[in-house]
């Protein structure tokens, strides 16, 4: 079953509520998205933790209910 | 705990390099794990791949024992790197070269 683009934007500003949030529907079959999140949150975090954080928005979905999402994480006012 | 997470504690502690992913280094069943394997390839490293649809138990409990809900998942000298995305975002950087030693010249 496809989640909807608004679905998954809201289960991540649900517990990442500064995040900003932009998803791409990259086929347009409602299953194969790329999202990049950015939230102060993730300032000092390895990448593999901001994924996480993202994942665990997620719920279980993520690689069950959500196929594929393509992930890029940055913290809000690192340049880096 | 499990005779899984044992299995994966050794796989990662026996070798530098260890992607678990699905399908071998030479057929991926996944365009994620291809991509994987493209990168790891481009870069020169020597590294093993744990095919996790030969093993039930290794592609369940690789997913509780690195915390991450996807297959491919890179280990780098015992430590968890992330999945394609990251080490695509860390080819770009630089930063994967540096990790796995080796260089892309020549």
């Amino acid at each position: 079953m496809p989640m909807a683009a608004s679905e998954i934007e809201r289960l991540i500003r649900e517990s990442i509520p500064d995040a900003e949030v932009t998803i791409r529907d990259l086929r347009g079959d409602g299953d194969h998205y790329a999202a990049r999140v950015v939230s102060a949150s993730f300032a000092g975090l390895p990448r593999v933790r901001q994924h996480q954080k993202v994942y665990a928005a997620l719920g279980g979905r993520m690689g069950g209910e959500l196929h594929a999402l393509q992930l890029e994480t940055a913290a809000r006012g690192e340049d880096k | 705990m499990s005779d899984a997470n044992d299995r994966i504690a050794e796989l990662i502690r026996s070798n530098d390099i260890v992607l678990f992913m699905k399908g071998t280094a030479l057929f991926p069943q996944c365009g994620f794990s291809a991509r994987a394997i493209s990168i790891l390839d481009h870069l020169g490293a020597k590294y093993e791949t744990v095919d996790v649809l030969q093993d039930q138990e290794v592609r369940q409990g690789i997913k509780a024992f690195s915390d991450w809900p996807t297959i491919p998942q890179l280990y780098v000298k015992g430590e968890f790197v992330g999945g394609s995305d990251i080490m695509m975002e860390m080819f770009e950087s630089g930063e994967l070269q540096e990790l796995v030693g080796t260089t892309t010249a020549g």
